[in-house]
């Protein structure tokens, strides 16, 4: 369960860096949901089912859609 | 690797922090700034959840399966306070990033701009 | 120059955090205020999900207060939204044919279980908070399947309303019958049954059916703002 767990923070942190690093705004949203959807695993992992549902229902859904909404309405590359 | 067994969401969670805190203070695209934020979020929501871990012990539904102590007969669950603080932080996180988003397009649609430098210069 | 400076600040911090975790040890046993919770928390409230009777029991005025926090930022996005200029209608492109047909489909089945999640959420992980995020995520696949219609926002401000004014209602009707404000003052019942645990099925509803409504007028507002 620890080897499970290391390689989901790893990926969760090498997701996250790239949320920073792309330049193109949907990639970086896509990029933000797929850090939720592995916090969703990491609070199951953590015996927590309540905040592991709330989390993958608002965050990985709602947030994603807000933003993509968002960009939609502004433009598309930084910078 | 006990080291690495005891920190590993720790280390997660603070990782997740100090990227969130970056991208708020280095980049200049409002809609990267709301990502951040959001990371902020995310971070505290583990850290929480990782300190209110008790290993061996199971998730906070009770069922008739559930195992008890041996002295006085308590279930041996995870700390649920912790839980129900995070439950509603979460809300509270998508609330306030509902509110900043739109913030971010009115300015775009009144500035035509969403760079945050730019937009502090068009003020003087 | 700014790189730097902010590279230097999270140095520090890192260094802060990492001293401020070391003496709190993953995993040991450091339950100090919830063990009365997990101790009586079954004979007190009725719930056998100990996440929802501390949310919903024991620690109700947060509830209350985190859904006024929720209710202020749906009326402040949709105040930016409204309050100069009317919303413009621009012709969009119809969805697919999949989409349209997938959306009669799901839509149904999403809303149910939305209303499973909260209705059972004394018993089961779950709650008004996920079955309100899952309903508002059906109404966002009827936003993106029927792109020319908009949904009823009346309707939606009226149950978002009736659940807050359901909320307070309970409340106070505690504070008329035992003298404090947001007790529990129905009966206990049997627990593991679905009508048990007192007030706690009834302010999930209502909150389920809040969230619901507020998230869905949020995507709402943020989908026809052109």
């Amino acid at each position: 369960m620890t080897i499970l767990a290391t390689i989901l923070v790893a990926v969760m942190i090498a997701a996250a860096v790239a949320t920073s690093v792309f330049k193109d705004l949907m990639n970086a949203v896509i990029a933000c949901a797929a850090v939720s959807l592995i916090a969703s695993a990491l609070f199951y992992l953590l015996d927590a089912p309540d905040v592991a549902m709330a989390e993958a229902a608002i965050g990985a859904g709602l947030s994603t859609a807000i933003f993509a909404l968002a960009i939609r309405k502004t433009e598309r590359y930084e910078g | 690797m006990d080291l690495l067994g005891q920190s590993v969401y720790y280390v997660g969670a603070v990782a997740l922090l100090l990227i969130g805190f970056y991208m708020v203070l280095v980049k200049a695209n409002l809609i990267k700034i709301m990502l951040g934020i959001s990371f902020l979020d995310t971070g505290v929501h583990v850290l929480l959840i990782a300190i209110g871990y008790v290993r061996g012990r199971t998730a906070p539904i009770l069922s008739e399966a559930m195992r008890t102590s041996a002295g006085g007969g308590s279930p041996e669950v995870v700390d649920p306070v912790p839980q129900a603080l995070v439950l509603t932080a979460i809300v509270i996180g998508i609330g306030v990033l509902a509110l900043g988003l739109s913030i971010a397009v009115r300015v775009y649609e009144h500035y035509g701009t969403l760079d945050a430098r730019e937009i502090r210069g068009l003020r003087c | 120059m700014r790189k730097a400076a902010a590279v230097l600040l999270l140095a520090v911090l890192a260094t802060g955090l990492a001293l401020a975790l070391a003496p709190i040890p993953f995993g040991q046993d450091k339950i100090v205020v919830a063990n009365h919770y997990i101790r009586n928390g079954v004979r007190e409230t009725g719930a056998t999900n100990l996440v929802t009777s501390v949310v919903l029991d024991y620690r109700a005025l947060d509830t209350l207060g985190e859904v006024t926090i929720l209710f202020v930022a749906a009326v402040g996005v949709g105040v930016i939204f409204f309050a100069e200029r009317p919303p413009r209608r621009r012709p969009r492109q119809a969805a697919s044919v999949i989409v349209v047909t997938g959306s009669r489909v799901l839509f149904p089945l999403i809303l149910l279980f939305g209303v499973y999640v909260f209705l059972h959420g004394h018993l089961t992980p779950g709650g008004g908070f996920q079955g309100g995020a899952v309903i508002a995520s059906g109404v966002l696949l009827l936003y993106l399947a029927r792109r020319e219609q908009t949904l009823h926002r009346e309707a939606l401000g009226v149950a978002e309303s009736l659940g807050g004014l359901v909320f307070v209602g309970i409340g106070l009707l505690g504070l008329a019958i035992s003298g404090t404000f947001l007790s529990n003052f129905l009966a206990k019942g049997q627990p593991n049954l679905l009508l048990s645990a007192g007030v706690i099925p009834i302010i999930y509803t209502a909150v389920g059916v809040k969230v619901g409504a507020e998230l869905a007028r949020i995507i709402g507002d943020l989908v026809e703002r052109e």
